[in-house]
């Protein structure tokens, strides 16, 4: 590979948008299609396909066998709440390989001292998110309990289509914040999108088990490769 | 793989795995000549998906995977010889494959791992 095609394959996803290269096997030629460029590809179905499922492999185009390799830009999770269960979700997230945030205007929770070696916002969601916008490639879960601070970066979340969205709180907390959605004209189809209750129904009750049952629906969402059928706004497919 | 990320600083690793891409660039700024190995195909149980790399350098520094440790002794073996030829080569990696090569997957499957010089 030349120099140049790895220098901007890794600042496409730098900027945080998918990239592929295509080599023809039996020349050795290469070349990179960024995704906004895919359409105008002469094997534009092809790359579709497997930008789509994000998988890498061998394709049979007109002009012979080609290897397309399909780069995404790395995977970050949002978490807006500096509670104790962010405090045991962060490690879990960076063990499983996932970059992590925590974002919480309460100087009380967002210390560095809770949160050693991890990047932390002490600030409101919506100043962080203006400078490191949500996207596709981007889990959120919502757990400070407090609609003042989550709804915002949900409703954000919503509407960037993040591949996860995860809400803390019990049926009826959840069916409070839906009519909220609902008068602030956010629609069905995105606000059923929301993982709640919170994580994977394995009966979590400390703040060490609900962090690794929000852990596993998040590896779920995107190893299903859920975000890339929403993001076209098709039906998930499994 | 996935635990070789654990204590890589922010610089050297980010998203699920070790970003050996990334380092490719950096290796290659700093003057190594470098080759790329990526598996490009994969039958039954294989160990690292297709589109995996490995970076090795001229004297024969590693980064990356392309299998579980099962191959990659082979594969940086070849990549010395793609540096110098500057040639790619394709390699196949099967369980059964002794006489071929004395190296191959204990997990039964296969694998095609495309070998290339870095051009700079």
């Amino acid at each position: 590979m030349r120099r140049d095609l790895i220098d901007a394959v890794n600042a496409e996803r730098a900027a945080r948008r998918a990239v592929l290269t295509v080599t023809d096997l039996a020349t050795g030629n290469q070349r990179l299609v960024r995704e906004a460029e895919i359409g105008r590809d002469p094997i534009a179905e092809l790359l579709e396909r497997a930008i789509r499922s994000g998988k890498s492999g061998i394709v049979e185009g007109p002009e012979g066998e080609s290897f397309v390799n399909v780069y995404l830009p790395p995977v970050r999770i949002v978490l807006i709440g500096a509670v104790h269960i962010s405090q045991a979700l962060a490690p879990i997230a960076r063990l499983a390989g996932y970059d992590v945030e925590i974002i919480d205007p309460r100087t009380a929770f967002a210390t560095p001292e809770r949160f050693s070696g991890f990047e932390l916002h002490a600030e409101w969601p919506d100043v962080v998110l203006r400078t490191r916008p949500l996207d596709a490639y981007t889990a959120i879960a919502l757990i400070t309990h407090d609609p003042k601070i989550d709804d915002g970066p949900l409703i954000e979340a919503l509407k960037s289509g993040c591949f996860y969205i995860g809400a803390l709180g019990s049926r009826k907390t959840h069916a409070r914040r839906l009519e909220r959605l609902k008068e602030a004209g956010i629609a069905d189809h995105l606000t059923s999108r929301i993982d709640a209750p919170i994580g994977a129904d394995i009966g979590a009750a400390s703040p060490g088990e609900i962090a690794v049952a929000i852990m596993a629906s998040i590896i779920e969402a995107f190893r299903k490769r859920k975000m890339f059928a929403e993001r076209r706004g098709e039906q998930a497919g499994e | 793989m996935m635990t070789d990320t654990n204590g890589a600083s922010p610089d050297e690793g980010s998203g699920l795995e070790l970003d050996v891409l990334a380092l490719a660039g950096r290796w290659s700024a700093g003057g190594r000549r470098l080759a790329l190995a990526t598996v490009v195909e994969t039958w039954g149980s294989a160990p690292r998906p297709t589109g995996s790399h490995l970076i090795i350098d001229d004297e024969g520094r590693f980064e990356g995977s392309v299998s579980g440790g099962c191959v990659e002794g082979a594969v940086i073996a070849e990549a010395l010889d793609v540096i110098e030829t500057g040639s790619p080569k394709m390699l196949d990696f099967g369980v059964a494959d002794e006489t071929a090569w004395r190296v191959g997957l204990s997990c039964g499957g296969r694998i095609r791992v495309y070998v290339e010089p870095v051009l700079r």
